[in-house]
């Protein structure tokens, strides 16, 4: 197969460094994984090209870039499903880390995130002489989160790290998750419940914006989006309700539940509170705009018709035996 | 300055195991690897870590049992014993550490069945095993709060007055060299898989701590017992698990038969691997493949055990080979895997080499003798990188640092490195002398082996060694120059290549994994004994150590 691997780099030690595209032109076998190709043009083209890999089977977590403007793992990607109707493939750097050279990012800022959810088991109460005694679909559960290799994909296509690199992000959440979800983690009232409140803080779980981006890239079956969903209901049922993020949940719900559709209007004073003054008079502005623009949700808010309806499907989900 | 009581080399699961181990007992530690710490080969693991847990029912005397038979009466039963009655207590604190092993019904750790051995003793998570436990380890590592040098290539081992005290490295980011000073350096570099090509180590297993040791002096022992797995993968030579015929995966050749009934009628598919990796090539000599290969067949374990307990496996097979395990055949080959060899130590993990001590695949200890068990390996890198860390760190207590000129130390290592860096552009490609060096190994010193064979290698080796001194680095710069990297291990390698068919051509009899076709049968009379090379002036010399046998007196391997 004669492939075209067009090739974003960048090298650090010219004068005004910039990034630039690089072609290479070569031959693989039907089989080949990108990783193939790309240690191909590095031991037989050109050995200055930079790039993490060990493992070539998805497993060390080093080869993750942009394949065709999506992060995936080099030797995961088979070349032949990549290719456009030219032959050509697209690789760059993973996104939101800083580029050090060609397709090496600067973990830092992804490691600093892990380190700042306490990652390590925090278990309270004296340790059994043997193993813990957990069942097997707990541990199932949590070895489908500690299945991640730590690749930073997710990291690399956060819409809202692209935007707010101060967000924990999808890996450290996901981390996280699988110690809140740990049977042999501190209990409900200790480090549990220190573990939930720290991420329920800002930059912490409500910031994700569950575009599932994240779902879609990770390599390992993770869902980090689901695992933060997760952390949320946690945090609520653990009494962390008054966030903006719980109440804008609990109001989204209630509304959908009463009426079967948004009441738009007053999702926001509900989220923030009816006497957060400072923060309704900031968005006046907005709501002014669109008055004007004949955007705003109707004052009185109706029922759907079969509203009933919505009501029981409610209470399906939240007592599934009863129904 | 850069100093520390207890430096280890490498940040697998031996050396985080250490590292955590040495810090406890009190010594300022620190731990360098060329790669950030869970992208460590270990994390390739699949199947599982065996031990005895005597609470069902199972003893560490039928382990220890199970694994100088499967050793092929080489491996030592002193180090075997203290490694076999060390697993329990080693795995529990893997569990109470975090690892999330798969349960029984009743809620404690479950097992599954592996190769060579009479009871079902591997402990596992799903089939990543490794993967799980590393990740783990580094956690423990964050908590322990021992220093992290993360992408830092060793390149040389500094002596003073016939003592290691310290190491040169490259910090890869910056291409910057620095000298860090220690006390005493526990290497848990790993293997060398990538002396061979194919073989289902990752990319970075250059026997790099091995050569080291080497070249500075230590023993290597047991270098001929290179590991052939039954089920790689056709192509890559990516692994295929033996968790796979753990779980009852079955071995087909080209009519569909199941030939392990010729040659382990009780075992089957799950005799030790030297003896599977033989039968298959002999079929394979014999014509009875198709295209290399024969076939594991999942097909009757059905997609919900697949699902739950071989998913990775199962996704390997279909991005690398295109096959669906649930509904498809995979084929498979014997290929490299593992070193039973490594640096010589003893049950503390001391080396000859005073304040130098090694831990894990790099190791030689040796609980592996000719042959290492499945599952095995994994409990040898947390058992003796612990017992390392301990010894290494009480072992700097009342020592004190060496002085020596660590400017020029730098200097000296800078300088040599730039040499390497400026060679001209005209010498053979670092890939392409690999590349002979790989298909020379896996030609002549594989799964049969004889004297004409081996000594076309190490004719071969000769020339690449000379090749070697002109290979051309393409990258002049620094940051992040893994053409540099590529080239200095490519030198480790070629060392390490040395020692092994030196070893191999001095073993004058079948043994675990040396299956010599001129020399067919095992010889206990004359070659039960350890084969250990040291540097001389004109290459490896040779040596012998004797093999301890405490209870288990040397019979005929059946399965
Ligand atoms: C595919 C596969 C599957 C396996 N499955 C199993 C299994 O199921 N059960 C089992 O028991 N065993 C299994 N094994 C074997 C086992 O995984 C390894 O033997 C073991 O993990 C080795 O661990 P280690 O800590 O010794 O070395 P590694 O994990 O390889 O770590 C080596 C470390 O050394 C560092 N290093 C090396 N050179 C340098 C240098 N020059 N400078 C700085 N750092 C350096 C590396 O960065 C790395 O951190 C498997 C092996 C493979 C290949
Ligand atoms: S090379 Fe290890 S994940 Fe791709």
């Amino acid at each position: 197969m004669d492939v075209t691997f067009k090739i974003k780099r960048y090298d650090p030690e010219v004068e005004a460094p910039e990034s630039y595209w690089q072609d290479f032109s070569l031959t693989l076998d039907d089989s080949a994984t990108v990783l193939d190709g790309l240690i191909k043009i590095r031991e037989e083209i050109d050995g200055t090209l930079s790039l993490r890999c060990s493992c070539r089977s998805a497993i060390c977590g080093s080869c993750a870039m942009r394949i065709n403007g999506h992060a995936g793992l080099a030797c995961k990607m088979q070349v032949r499903l990549a290719v456009d109707d030219d032959n050509v493939i697209i690789i760059e750097p993973a996104g939101v880390m800083p580029v050090v050279k060609d397709l090496v990012v600067d973990f830092d800022m992804f490691w600093s995130k892990i380190m700042a959810v306490d990652p390590y088991l925090r278990p309270e109460g004296p340790e059994p002489d043997a193993e813990y005694i957990a069942s097997n679909e707990a541990m199932l559960h949590l070895s489908g989160v500690t299945a991640c290799i730590m690749c930073g994909a997710c990291v690399s296509d956060c819409t809202v790290m692209e935007v707010d690199p101060t967000f924990l992000g999808p890996a450290a959440l996901a981390k996280a998750y699988r110690f809140t979800a740990d049977p042999r983690d501190g209990d409900a009232q200790g480090v549990s419940r220190d573990r939930l409140e720290a991420l329920n803080g800002p930059t912490g779980m409500w910031d994700c914006t569950r575009c599932a981006e994240c779902v879609e890239v990770c390599p390992k079956g993770v869902a980090p989006m689901d695992r933060i969903m997760a952390l949320r209901e946690q945090a609520i049922n653990a009494g962390f309700d008054n966030t903006y993020g719980a109440r804008h949940a609990e109001a989204f719900s209630s509304s959908l539940e009463h009426s079967g559709q948004l009441d738009e209007l007053r999702l926001v004073p509900n989220t923030v509170g009816v006497f957060n003054l400072p923060v309704l008079l900031n968005m006046a502005p907005e709501a002014l705009r669109a008055l004007t623009h004949g955007k705003l949700p109707p004052i009185i808010h109706k029922k759907i018709e079969n509203a009933d309806r919505v009501r029981k499907l409610f209470r399906r989900v939240e007592d599934p035996d009863r129904s | 300055m850069l100093e520390h009581d207890v430096l280890v080399i490498g940040a697998g699961l031996a050396g985080m195991r250490a590292a955590i181990a040495a810090r406890a007992e009190g010594a300022s530690v620190a731990i360098i690897s060329k790669v950030h710490p869970v992208r460590s080969h270990s994390n390739a693991a699949q199947g599982g870590i065996n031990a005895a847990l005597t609470d069902r029912g199972d003893g560490w005397e039928d382990h220890a049992y199970d694994t100088v038979k499967g050793s092929d009466y080489l491996g030592d039963q002193d180090a075997i014993e203290v490694m076999c009655q060390s697993a329990g207590q080693a795995l529990i604190d893997m569990e109470h550490f975090g690892v999330t092993f798969n349960r029984d019904d009743e809620g404690k750790l479950g097992t599954r069945a592996f190769g060579g051995q009479r009871r079902a003793r591997t402990f596992f998570v799903g089939d990543f095993t490794g993967q799980a436990m590393l990740h783990v380890m580094f956690e423990q590592l964050i908590k322990s709060g021992v220093r992290r040098y993360e992408e830092w290539f060793v390149t040389g081992l500094i002596e003073e007055d016939g003592r290691v005290c310290g190491v040169t490295a490259i910090e890869i980011r910056t291409g910057q060299v620095f000298v860090i000073r220690s006390k005493t350096v526990i290497f848990c570099t790993g293997g060398l898989g990538r002396l061979f090509e194919p073989s289902t180590n990752a990319l970075i297993v250059t026997g790099d701590g091995m050569a080291l040791a080497y070249n500075a002096g230590a023993q290597l022992m047991d270098m001929e017992m290179v590991q052939y797995h039954p089920t790689t993968l056709a192509g890559s030579g990516v692994l295929i698990s033996e968790a796979a015929r753990g779980e009852g995966a079955y071995l087909l050749d080209k009519n569909g038969e199941r030939f392990m009934e010729r040659y382990a009628p009780n075992m089957m598919e799950l005799a030790s691997r030297d003896v599977v990796s033989r039968a298959e090539q002999t079929e394979l000599n014999a014509g009875n493949g198709v295209n290399g290969c024969v076939y594991l067949d999942c097909r009757h374990l059905g997609k919900a055990l697949i699902m739950e307990k071989l998913s990775q496996i199962r996704e390997i097979g279909i991005d690398l080979a295109g096959v669906d395990m649930i509904t498809d055949t995979i084929p498979i080959r014997p290929g490299m895997h593992y070193m039973m060899g490594g640096i010589k130590t003893d049950v503390d993990g001391q080396t000859n080499l005073p304040g130098v001590y090694a831990a894990g695949e790099c190791a030689c200890v040796s609980v592996h003798g000719g042959n290492r068990l499945g599952a095995n390996s994994l409990l040898d890198t947390i058992v003796f990188g612990q017992r390392s860390g301990v010894h290494a760190a009480q072992a700097c207590r009342d020592q004190e640092y060496i002085e020596f000129d660590v400017e020029q130390a730098a200097r000296r290592e800078e300088r040599r490195i730039q040499e390497v860096i400026d060679r001209p552009q005209n010498g053979d490609r670092i890939g392409s002398v690999r590349l002979a060096m790989g298909e020379s190994m896996n030609r002549n010193l594989a799964v049969y082996r004889d004297e004409a064979g081996m000594l076309e290698t190490m004719h071969d080796l000769q020339g690449l060694k000379e090749k070697y001194t002109r290979v051309p680095v393409d990258n002049k710069n620094r940051v992040f120059n893994t053409d540099l990297v590529f080239a200095l291990e490519l030198g480790f390698m070629l060392d390490c290549a040395e020692t092994i068919a030196v070893s191999a051509l001095e073993r004058k009899d079948s043994r675990g994994a040396q299956a010599r076709t001129d020399y067919p049968n095992r010889d206990d009379e004359n070659w039960m004994k350890h084969i250990v090379t040291v540097k001389g002036e004109e290459g490896p010399e040779i040596s012998y150590s004797p093999v301890s046998i405490t209870r288990w007196t040397p019979e005929e391997r059946k399965y």
